[in-house]
């Protein structure tokens, strides 16, 4: 039997096998005009990213922005719908904007397969993972997701003012992923730094902005040469044995998706449950509403979904082309808002108000096509479990300095501070 | 009453066996399947239109005889 040398080299000097991409120069500082010279990385954005999309929606429906080496925003439903859908016109090599794009020959696979892949090999990436997060699959975690909130509030113990961003929200999908990727439990405070450096900073320079990736890369290689000497029944184990085509897989592809599990199934499901939980703390009629028809949440938490949701996506335009009005140019970033289009009254009667009964949802916050979240029933059961504990053991709490709320910036939006009044 | 999943535009968003498993199942990637042949037993009717309301890709239809 041969030696799986696949993941000995240092990743930087994986890194510079690579083909180059292209730079951008760095531009920050307050927004002119949200239509010219959009940043969704500017405190006003994170602060309320609603007031400005709707404007938008209404006077220029798809906004561009000279940042990033050029990037338009769709605001309407049905716009972005169409991108989401169009993987012709439309690729995923790269899908967090930053002053950094990734070489065209990088495509189809991109850095993170499945969600940076295009067709055809997006299919037979994602093929992979699908077995592993049927709802059925999922539903085995949900007994140690609902004993994990337990003790986060068995250690409120006392106190009556908790952070429910930092002390509850952030630690349940740390944790989740931890188990499936067979991490150190004891590692995941770590997870949100990486988290920070690989969504936080896309607004640095490039160069800076590696550095701070490093650190992930860095770590991952560890856990994974671990793995290998140390095979296990978890997702890294499974993804060092996949086969695709005949062969084990990329070096790049094992350490790509590692990655792309990892961020992407923290931050986006710590702010569902925060965004959840703050909604509930400023609207007393609803927190009441659901304590007492708690038959009433997977309801209510599908419109949390559609109203706060996390992910806003991104493509970049394939070739020159006039699209809806405007002039595209090759390698522009479109800015992919499934929460402007959740908002658009086109779609969603209502659609600027929080209805806990809405009946009728259908909602993008999981995306459209082919890149449909891989985790969303993942993410739905730990939203569910997160809420039901909470209210279960929590069913009063409030909002005591509204102004003390943080949110965090860049294209995975929920709050990073929130101080709960607790009985 | 009758319904179909259009294979073509199916994700695995899972509404509809989150909304209806009476009527719907996933296959073993998260698809969803119409179960029993996709015939609504009688009484059943509003949880298959609630399905196809809520389908984020408009996969679901919902076929009534006359």
């Amino acid at each position: 039997m041969s030696v799986d040398d696949r993941f000995s080299r240092d990743h930087r000097e994986e890194r510079e096998d690579r083909p180059r991409g292209a730079r951008s120069e760095a531009v920050t500082g307050p927004v002119s005009d949200w239509a010219t010279d959009f940043s969704h990385a500017e405190p006003e954005w994170a602060a309320d990213p609603y007031l400005i999309q709707d404007d938008l929606r209404q006077r220029c429906p798809i906004a561009h922005t000279e940042r990033f080496g050029g990037a338009w925003l769709p605001t309407r439903y049905d716009d972005v719908a169409s991108i989401a859908y169009d993987t012709e016109r439309f690729s995923s090599r790269s899908i967090i904007i930053s002053n950094f794009r990734p070489a065209p020959e990088l495509a189809p696979v991109g850095a993170t397969p499945p969600i940076s892949s295009d067709p055809p090999f997006h299919h037979d990436a994602r093929k992979l993972l699908l077995p592993a997060f049927t709802k059925t699959v999922i539903s085995r975690y949900e007994q140690s997701t609902r004993s994990f909130c337990h003790s986060l509030i068995d250690a409120f113990d006392g106190k009556d003012l908790v952070d429910a961003a930092q002390d509850y929200a952030k630690y349940i999908p740390m944790r989740v992923m931890a188990d499936m990727l067979g991490f150190p439990p004891e590692d995941a405070p770590r997870f949100a730094e990486f988290v920070e450096d690989v969504l936080g900073t896309v607004s640095l320079p490039p160069e800076a902005r590696l550095e701070r990736l490093d650190k992930l890369w860095d770590y991952l290689y560890v856990q994974i040469r671990d793995h290998v000497d140390n095979p296990r029944d978890d997702l890294t184990t499974y993804l060092i044995n996949a086969e695709l085509y005949g062969r084990k897989l990329d070096t790049s592809h094992v350490v790509g998706t590692i990655v792309l599990l990892l961020i992407a199934g923290i931050d986006t499901t710590w702010s569902a449950i925060g965004a959840s939980l703050w909604h509930l703390a400023a609207h007393p009629a609803d927190r009441e509403r659901l304590v007492a028809s708690p038959d009433l949440l997977p309801t209510a938490m599908e419109e949390f979904l559609r109203a706060y949701a996390p992910v806003t996506m991104a493509r970049l335009v394939k070739e020159d082309m006039h699209w809806r009005d405007v002039d595209m140019k090759a390698d522009d970033w479109i800015l992919l808002s499934f929460p402007a289009a959740n908002r658009d009254p086109a779609q969603f009667d209502q659609a600027a108000q929080v209805v806990i009964d809405r009946e009728v949802n259908r909602h993008a916050a999981f995306g459209l096509g082919i890149h449909r979240c891989v985790g969303s029933h993942l993410a739905r059961m730990e939203l569910r479990v997160a809420l039901e504990v909470w209210l279960s053991r929590v069913p009063v709490f409030s909002l005591p300095d509204p102004a003390a709320v943080t949110w965090s910036t860049g294209q995975i939006r929920g709050p990073r501070t929130l101080p709960l009044q607790i009985p | 009453m009758k319904v179909q999943i259009d294979s073509g535009r199916c994700f695995g968003h899972g509404r509809c066996y989150d909304l209806a498993p009476e009527l719907f199942g996933e296959d073993e990637e998260g698809y969803g399947q119409a179960l029993g042949g996709g015939i609504v037993p009688a009484g059943r009717e509003d949880a298959a239109r609630l399905a196809e309301a809520n389908c984020p890709e408009r996969a679901i239809n919902v076929l009534v005889e006359e």
